[in-house]
């Protein structure tokens, strides 16, 4: 094509890509190629200033550091710059639907940022003496009142990192009770196959025996083998309710009855509550123990991978196992009940998870959303996840394949299987080409129930308007991959990278950068 | 509801569109007897964003914040200066409101910086290789002790006493339900370490050996004999750094042979926030890394040839290999490390050995003139900017009066070994560069005073 348009001809729509010549910089336009701080900095660059130090004496033992350490500087514009171009390489909730499924993707209020940096809240230290935190005391309570309230169990661990940590937890106190009633001996734990990969690898930290329940043709846990499992070497169960098809487990308060006649404990993955918050108290399933993921329903950001927060809401026969520190009012005061006191009235306690009390700037922003939303706003978004999610599932069927659409409405997500696809098309195709179309990908292949498993959660925060288009969006696709077009395997095509080769990653880890040898020291 | 974006109308289209009568027909496979008919009784309804920050300021302002006074705590959380970009940073929605990077293609961002973040710690710890981050430090400790039991197939832990209480603490909880033996002991008020005594308890049952460094009264020992020491016996040694600034000063744990380093990285980036969320690291040698915990990010193509980042050697992990993961972790602490690996870059190493030099210089200067306040004993010969009292009577009175005062004076070991009489007249003083020379003399006085 010649570079100047002689005819005055002018197209009325932009052309196709792909014949652009490439640029001096590999830059195209708004994107923009950012190399490594290692390959850009240097080990006497700084941004920052220090006053120099007044006094020159060592009271370091002799071992002052010599060799370089080798962190490479930028001044604080270059630093700036760096990560803002790195930033826009990532797709993220403020800039559209995010429907990863389990995951709860919903919009992160910036008022819970701008309280959890008030110095307050965030300029404390964890070991200041108990009558200068008060308020962040009163934080902790207040949240902890909320959380046992909406779950309609007894008490709350509040200090668990994360989902997986708060799991930990739950089992930790499981095993710390069965141990009480010298019924140590129970071994087992029964995880339905469709459970999150967490629940297993926790049970077995634990020192548990891990055992499948298989999953009923509607996609909920067959009660009936379960049942049949119970027995003298149960310690209890990991079900997940709202499970990981999207299903709302309708036995579980048959389950949790029969499993507690059996001796067992009954632990819920609390990853799906925002399903049903508002709408229905796991505390009347008979759930004995159950994680809440803030950075999920209570919409704590994600962070790119955490920080998250997993409190555990207990039942009365497990809350003496919960562990330290916690909370107490006491009159108009708030304790910190730590080692030394629990040893009066918290004997049981199975121990402390983490050194301090846990994920308070994710208290604070967790709070600060409770309140805006209030009871009737929380059950306002239960209702409003469960009716996209419904939208969604009833708007596709036609083209995807549901199936579980016959096992009655699905709760926050609905999820989709690969059959139907042209031969040698999966998942993988349909989710590359979503990014294509300027969306994240559902979540693929899980739960492993579900062959090439597509999980979509578009959570209450999407607007009908935004849903209507990842609906035209995700129909067009999957009309693609029915129909075989070979275009879909080569997706993404526009966005910053094209697909990445994770087998090269893992059979030649690189996990950190190295100069490259200059070819002086090559020859050598 | 503000953050709602659905209209009655749209709702009323969607249900129709669905083929339900009402929002309740989606909620039938709740059991009838236990379906909420309206909001729970007892708590409050929706409120305005003034209403709510109305609420949150007023609890914030029953707390004494590190900025209000004199502040000299530590212990495991440090209060240092973090540059106003970083925050501005980690808050762009693109980094904020991400998710793990499970779609590579779309997330380069994440995992550049991941990346980068892993190559600065491992060159800070010392080590070949470190993770994407753990939740904290204390965890990460834990996971160390686990890790080394893999690779020793050994299950007997030996526990410096100049470890972190709440470390250890957290710890035996572990212990407890993995059948791990821990050799625990409590530090001594004296300027001796507990590395020889350490040394005469390895042996062939020995999993690891776990040191503080600087240790939890601010004491630093050469840990290589320690390291020979392990590996004379097929032990690993695993180093705990609490305060990373001070590896801009003292000889990284991996120099002398530590072979997994692990730390909590809030000192850099992540401010003090009340005990969390922190961030934890955790580097080894290399030939350990199938048996590391967590994330990992490593360098790859793609389809066209270029550069790129992906979360890596993912068999170890819970999603995959389920009950025989190398741990449970999944969501770590992504934000945070971004904080730590942003504040990193600006200070590169120039900056971070002077801020580390300027914390040492404050807090010589510091144990200088506190050890001249009668009845005031330094107990460290050692130290990075952190270093213990012996008050000469119980400290733990004296620095609640101290706050009576608006000074908040340290951390007094009664509080972390409330059953340890001997700790009892403790008091660990931290000094970094947001300390004045001021405050240290206003420190002083007022101790002075209520020692009287």
């Amino acid at each position: 094509m010649s570079a100047i348009n002689q005819s005055g001809w002018r197209p009325t729509a932009p052309q196709q890509g792909g014949n652009a010549a490439p640029t001096f910089t590999g830059n195209k336009a708004l994107m923009l190629e950012e190399p490594l701080i290692f390959e850009i900095g240097d080990n006497h660059t700084t941004g920052v200033e220090v006053a120099p130090p007044v006094t020159a004496t060592s009271r370091l033992g002799g071992l002052a550091r010599t060799a370089a350490i080798d962190l490479p500087g930028l001044s604080e514009p270059e630093t700036v710059r760096h990560y803002t171009r790195l930033s826009r390489q990532n797709y993220a909730i403020d800039l559209g639907l995010f429907p990863l499924g389990s995951c709860t993707m919903k919009h992160n209020p910036r008022l819970n940022e701008k309280m959890a940096r008030l110095p307050g809240f965030a300029d404390l230290h964890p070991l200041q003496p108990i009558d200068t935190v008060q308020g962040a005391l009163e934080v902790i309570q207040q949240l902890a009142h909320w959380l046992v309230t909406l779950t309609g169990m007894h008490s709350v661990a509040m200090s668990p990192k994360a989902g997986a940590h708060g799991e930990l937890c739950g089992i930790l106190a499981i095993k710390a009770a069965l141990e009480k009633r010298g019924e140590g001996h129970r071994k087992v734990i029964l995880v339905p196959e469709s459970a999150h990969g967490t629940n297993p690898a926790t049970a077995a930290f634990a020192g548990f025996a891990v055992e499948d329940i298989p999953a009923t043709a509607d996609g909920r846990v067959d009660t009936a083998a379960l049942k049949a499992r119970l027995g003298p070497d149960i310690a209890g169960v990991m079900i997940t309710n709202p499970n990981t098809c999207g299903l709302f487990e309708r036995d579980l308060r048959t389950i949790s009855e029969a499993v507690h006649a059996a001796g067992g404990y009954v632990y819920c993955d609390g990853a799906n509550f925002n399903a049903i918050v508002g709408r229905v108290r796991p505390g009347d399933l008979g759930v004995d123990a159950m994680h809440i993921n803030l950075h999920k329903t209570f919409s704590t950001p994600h962070g790119g991978g955490g920080p998250g927060s997993g409190p555990v809401v207990f039942s009365e026969r497990l809350t003496p196992f919960a562990p330290l520190p916690f909370v107490e009012k006491r009159g108009d005061h708030f304790a910190l009940v730590e080692e030394e006191t629990a040893q009066d009235h918290h004997a049981d306690s199975f121990g402390r998870m983490t050194a301090f009390h846990g994920q308070m700037g994710m208290f604070t922003r967790a709070l600060t959303y409770i309140l805006s939303h209030g009871a009737d706003g929380l059950r306002q978004v239960a209702e409003d996840a469960v009716l996209n999610a419904n939208y969604v599932l009833r708007s596709l069927s036609d083209v995807l394949d549901a199936p579980f659409a016959a096992s009655g409405p699905c709760m926050h997500e609905a999820i989709f299987s690969d059959k139907g696809f042209a031969e040698g098309f999966s998942t993988i195709d349909v989710a590359k080409a979503l990014i294509d179309e300027g969306f994240h990908p559902m979540t693929m292949y899980f739960p492993l129930v579900v062959h090439g498993a597509m999980l979509v959660e578009p959570t209450e925060t999407e607007s009908k308007a935004t849903l209507d288009q990842f609906i035209g969006a995700l129909r067009s696709v999957a009309e693609r991959a029915r129909a075989g077009d070979e275009t879909l395997r080569t997706a993404p095509h526009f966005a910053p990278r094209s697909r990445l080769d994770e087998t090269l990653a893992a059979r030649k880890p690189v996990l950190v950068w190295k100069a490259p040898e200059t070819t002086a020291e090559a020859a050598e | 509801m503000r953050y709602l974006p659905l209209t009655q109308p749209d709702r009323a289209a969607m249900l129709a569109a669905i083929g339900a009568s009402s929002i309740d027909d989606l909620f039938v496979d709740v059991p009838e007897a236990i379906r909420l008919d309206g909001p729970i009784a007892g708590l409050p309804g929706h409120a305005s964003e003034l209403a709510v920050e109305r609420h949150m300021t007023a609890l914030a302002r029953k707390n004494m914040s590190a900025g209000d006074g004199p502040f000299f705590l530590g212990c495991g959380a440090y209060r240092h200066h973090v540059p106003a970009s970083v925050d501005h940073i980690i808050q762009r929605g693109e980094f904020l409101t991400a998710y793990t990077p499970y779609q590579p293609e779309i997330a380069q961002g994440t995992l550049q910086m991941l990346f980068e973040f892993q190559t600065q710690v491992a060159r800070l710890l010392g080590t070949d290789v470190a993770n994407a981050s753990m939740y904290d430090g204390s965890t990460a400790c834990w996971e160390a002790i686990g890790m080394a039991r893999r690779i020793t197939r050994r299950g007997k832990a030996i526990l410096s006493g100049g470890l972190h209480p709440h470390y250890v603490s957290v710890a035996r909880t572990m212990a407890k339900y993995t059948g791990d033996a821990l050799d625990v002991a409590v530090p001594a008020l004296s300027a001796e370490t507990d590395l020889e005594a350490l040394i005469a308890k390895i042996d062939g049952d020995t999993s690891c050996v776990v040191v503080q460094y600087p240790d939890i009264l601010g004491r630093i020992a050469d840990l290589r004999p320690l390291a020979d020491a392990c590996h004379a016996q097929k032990a690993l040694l695993i180093a705990v750094v609490t305060e990373p600034v001070a590896l801009g000063a003292i000889k990284s744990p991996g120099e002398m042979d530590a072979d997994i380093v692990v730390g909590e990285g809030q000192s850099i980036g992540v401010g003090l926030q009340f005990g969390g969320p922190y961030v934890g690291l955790f580097g080894c040698k290399d030939k350990y890394v199938r048996q590391m915990p967590g994330r990992l990010t490593g360098e790859t193509v793609d389809a066209d040839g270029r550069r790129g980042f992906v979360l890596t050697l993912s068999t170890r992990e819970q999603h995959i290999r389920r009950e025989k993961a190398t741990s449970n972790i999944c969501t770590n602490s992504g934000l945070c490390a971004l904080a730590f690996s942003i504040h990193m870059t600006l200070l590169g190493e120039a900056g971070l050995r002077a801020l580390a030099a300027a914390n040492h210089a404050g807090a010589v200067a510091a144990a200088e003139r506190l050890a001249k306040v009668p009845g005031v004993r330094l107990v460290n010969e050692t130290f990075f900017n952190e270093f213990t009292l012996d008050l000469g009577r119980e400290a733990r009175p004296i620095v609640r009066a101290l706050a009576d005062k608006g000074i908040l004076a340290g951390v007094s070991l009664g509080r972390l070994y409330p059953d340890e009489a001997g700790l009892a007249n403790g008091l660990v003083i931290a000094v970094t560069e947001t300390t004045t020379a001021e405050d240290v003399e206003t420190l002083a006085q007022a101790l002075e005073e209520v020692l009287a």
